[in-house]
């Protein structure tokens, strides 16, 4: 009894977080949506899309297409590009990835300024309870590594009140969808050169799908009041009130980027 | 151009250093703000344990070195750390040496076309920095008569010159009393430290 008042106490004073749960979402229409979330609601949001329905290649918004991807098979095999309104490097994303977007008023969580170091340092903290027992999780150089494997990357988009935290777990992957990535100009220092393959691993070997998501949940309930809303009872404003940046890259574009690399 | 800055190491000095006391005093001009550098220093060694745990040797609060941002007088700065120097008919806009701190280093910068028009408190632009894209707010309404066009080959300058060679646009005010609402140099380090404190 007297458990179930402090608990309640307790959330009552935690700022609520509206939670989304999908599968299978497209990534462009899940990229839409936390854009509009972020730019046209003044609400905390957690958006969890355990896998997208295509693969999908999605950049941040400097990203240099000829730089990261190898064009002329994302032609061949006709993969999507995508360049996303957040920061953050080049993603090849399929039904095994699970992708966890945090959407938070900056007064929400009063102890991390709305600079990307400090949100990371949070999200960081955050994903170690979604991952406590594993000796081998760390936030590194803003990837979430087991030992030195990435297994997420991060965007981040910052407004003047709010803030987007947006992480793409590798559940798992297929090497395939790998060769579309280039190595980068700009890689972290602890990846020293090595190949994808050497460098990410899958998350599948370390927690079982279903439960990530579940201590995912959970942990941020440590933090906020959670209430689970379904998709279609999203008050979406108009499109007009704002100017989206998330756009799909045309054929042009890819095969300009492949006369580049050729 | 005058300067205010004042050196990390100087402050932290003095924690070691107790019977120097009345010199380091002496040379240090923000002795109040102890307090807030020292849970500055706390959190941000914090900060730098969940990211860096590869580099141990940063985790010891005392090896910070390096000086807090600068501070320029004769500037007009907004709370979401924009600075604006009004010069005759124009006012030439962009971010604090604060900011660009915070954020780590510029790969990217996006602004609008000269011609355009900017809203006090609303974005014109966005600064990208490897992971995040931010938001840079107008801390003045007006019209864009000029942009900084070396920011798209070199973006790094918002770094290393965030008041001088990184500036971002120069606007025609469309109301000048608009800046009286902005804040001062002093108000803005105020600011910028209790900022800092209270994360």
């Amino acid at each position: 009894m007297i458990m179930a008042v402090l608990g309640k106490v307790k959330e009552a004073g935690l700022p609520l977080m509206k939670l989304v749960k999908l599968r299978g979402m497209p990534i462009l229409q899940q990229l839409h949506l936390e854009e509009r979330l972020l730019r046209t609601s003044s609400d905390n949001w957690c958006l969890i899309n355990d896998g997208t329905s295509s693969p999908a290649i999605v950049m941040g918004l400097s990203g240099k297409l000829s730089e990261l991807v190898e064009a002329k098979p994302v032609l061949q095999d006709r993969i999507s590009i995508i360049r996303r309104f957040t920061g953050g490097g080049t993603v090849v994303v399929d039904q095994n990835t699970i992708f966890v977007t945090l959407i938070c008023n900056k007064d929400a969580v009063s102890n991390v300024q709305p600079f990307p170091r400090s949100i990371m340092s949070w999200s960081g903290l955050l994903y170690s309870e979604v991952f406590e027992g594993l000796a081998g999780f760390h936030l590194r150089e803003n990837d979430y590594v087991f030992d030195d494997r990435k297994f997420g990357g991060n965007a981040q988009s910052i407004t003047k009140h709010r803030w987007i935290h947006h992480t793409s777990f590798l559940w798992d992957y297929e090497v395939k969808n790998m060769s579309y990535l280039k190595l980068p100009a700009k890689a972290p220092e602890y990846r020293l050169t090595r190949s994808h393959m050497d460098f990410v691993c899958r998350m599948k070997e370390y927690v079982p799908r279903s439960e990530f998501i579940e201590k995912t949940i959970k942990a941020i309930g440590g933090q906020f009041s959670v209430k689970s809303i379904s998709l279609e009872s999203i008050d979406i404003p108009s499109v007009s009130e704002y100017v989206h940046t998330t756009r799909l890259l045309t054929e042009q574009e890819i095969q300009e980027a492949c006369t580049i690399q050729t | 151009m005058k300067s205010s800055s004042y050196c990390f190491s100087d402050i932290l000095s003095l924690q070691r250093n107790n019977n120097q006391n009345s010199r380091e005093k002496r040379r240090c001009r923000q002795t109040q703000s102890l307090m807030a550098l020292r849970m500055w220093a706390s959190s941000t060694a914090n900060a730098l344990k969940v990211s860096s745990t590869s580099r141990p040797h940063l985790l010891h609060p005392f090896s910070f070195s390096r000086c807090l941002s600068s501070v320029l007088d004769g500037l007009k700065y907004a709370d979401s750390h924009e600075w604006v120097k009004h010069e005759g008919s124009v006012a030439t806009i962009g971010i604090t040496d604060h900011a660009q701190d915070h954020l780590g280093e510029v790969v990217y910068v996006e602004l609008p076309e000269s011609g355009g028009t900017v809203t006090q408190k609303s974005g014109f632009g966005a600064v990208e920095s490897v992971k995040a894209t931010s938001d840079i707010n107008s801390p003045i309404s007006g019209e864009i008569v000029e942009v900084n066009k070396k920011l798209t080959e070199t973006p790094g300058l918002v770094n290393s010159s965030p008041y001088e060679d990184g500036w971002m646009i120069k606007v025609k005010p469309s109301d000048p009393s608009e800046l009286d609402s902005l804040m001062g140099p002093k108000e803005y380090t105020k600011f910028c430290e209790e900022e800092d404190a209270s994360h």
